[in-house]
């Protein structure tokens, strides 16, 4: 228990040891310390960013969705429209084609109608003759009276 | 525990004995008593303190410095975390208490921790063990803890102690330290109690660092000596020679286990001192 000169040798080495440490042990902790420190905050921001992408993708996605949707039922009520529309010009046309039967078919029966009349005409004309011969008892010249039965027939 | 022929102060004096060897007359030579210890005067050494102390101080630098060869930023795994945990404590220690910037202070808090702490927890090594070793090398004395001889902790404080003087001068100048010790806390006419004052207040710092850990090693180390001698009276199997026995075995398994505190308190403490010794050279302070 004396004081000698250990304690030159202690301090000699304590100033080695510290000076070893300051040199080679120390910074290179710290500088891992550190850059490991730096990694795991980069990986929690990398971290962040993904899910406010994810989050902003998923947005993205929903309103393309809702977008499309919109589309698809804009172009089923446009098919919609249009196929009513083909149906109304379908009844149109089909309207008209049926009063131009309708009236091809009225023309023809009226001309048959004249025809007839026609027809009927010259035989009243003809009966009317033979009964007025009959009436008379002679022969009645057909060409001396020809202009009186023309108006008997117009008449009729 | 060879204690045939030794009485109870032999056996004391013999584990507080140093192996302090000097060179006399040309040739080298180890104290065999205290007295002829003492009689070596300044110039002699002791050896096992130098030797313990110098032994540990290198498996500490070996062990950091290869986990410092080798540290990766991955997951640290192993030796690496043990030495990352060490330092993250150290460095948030030295972050609470020393406010400036220095590159030195915090690998100087990790030496001084790692180094204490383990010359300290050579305090657990049961005291005869080294006997065991070094008896047959026909080495009489070996001290196996540093810390409680005060050479080794004056040495320390010695060292902390230039390193407050240096920053106080490199922080303050050589004028503004003089005025620190002289012209405060009674202004200029007090000059003589000023520096009566804080003389005594800068000399107080180095002598507590190496006191209070030589103390609290030395007293350690004399209770694990008591409590191995009730063990060394065994002569003849009887009721109080057991009983005094297995007193030895509980009071020593109490008293390390006690110690482990102690071991690790003192080196924090020594630590957080010369931090705070550091800071205040660093300060500017009144």
């Amino acid at each position: 228990m004396n004081i000698n000169a250990t304690l030159i040798g202690q301090t000699i080495m304590f100033a080695l040891f510290v000076w070893f440490c300051m040199k080679f042990v120390w910074p290179p902790i710290m500088a891992a310390l550190d850059a490991r420190n730096k990694r795991i905050a980069d990986g929690l921001a990398a971290a962040e960013r993904g899910k406010n992408d994810l989050a902003l993708a998923a947005k993205r996605s929903a309103e393309l969705l809702r977008e499309a949707k919109e589309k698809v039922s804009e172009i089923i009520a446009l098919g919609d429209k249009r196929a009513s529309e083909i149906v109304e010009e379908a009844k149109a046309q089909a309207k008209i084609e049926g009063d131009r039967i309708i009236t091809a078919a009225k023309a023809e029966v009226e001309q048959e109608v004249f025809r007839a009349k026609e027809q009927l005409r010259t035989q009243v004309s003809a009966i009317a003759l033979a009964g007025a011969g009959k009436i008379l008892g002679r022969e009645i010249d057909a060409k001396a009276h020809n202009d009186l039965l023309d108006k008997l027939v117009a008449e009729i | 525990m060879s204690t045939e022929g030794l009485t109870t102060s032999a056996y004391i004096k013999h584990h507080l004995q140093n192996l302090t060897c000097s060179i006399q007359e040309g040739h080298f030579h180890c104290a065999h008593t205290a007295e002829e210890a003492k009689a070596m005067g300044f110039w002699a050494f002791n050896i096992d303190t130098l030797l313990v102390s110098l032994l540990l101080g290198l498996i500490f630098l070996f062990l950091f410095s290869k986990v410092a060869k080798h540290i990766s930023t991955d997951v640290p795994s192993g030796m690496q975390n043990f030495v990352e945990w060490v330092v993250e404590f150290i460095d948030g220690s030295v972050r609470g208490s020393f406010t400036g910037r220095s590159a030195l202070v915090a690998p100087l808090a990790l030496s001084i921790f790692a180094w204490i702490f383990l010359m300290n927890l050579m305090d657990l090594v049961p005291i005869d063990y080294i006997s065991l070793i070094t008896q047959p090398m026909g080495i009489g004395h070996f001290k196996l803890v540093p810390t409680t001889d005060p050479n080794a902790t004056i040495g320390m404080a010695i060292g902390v102690f230039l390193l407050v003087l240096f920053y106080s001068i490199k922080v303050k100048g050589l004028g503004g330290f003089i005025g620190e010790l002289t012209l405060q806390p009674f202004g200029k006419f007090g000059l003589p109690v000023n520096l009566f004052l804080e003389g005594v207040n800068l000399i107080a710092k180095p002598v507590s660092l190496a006191l209070r850990l030589f103390g609290n090693m030395y007293a350690g180390e004399m209770i694990f000596i008591l409590i191995a001698l009730m063990g060394a009276s065994w002569v003849s199997f009887s009721f109080t020679n057991t009983l005094l026995f297995s007193s030895q075995i509980f009071l020593s398994l109490g008293w390390a286990i006690f110690h482990i505190l102690i071991v690790t308190l003192q080196a924090f403490i020594f630590m957080t001192l010369t931090i705070v010794y550091l800071d205040m050279a660093h300060q500017e302070h009144h």
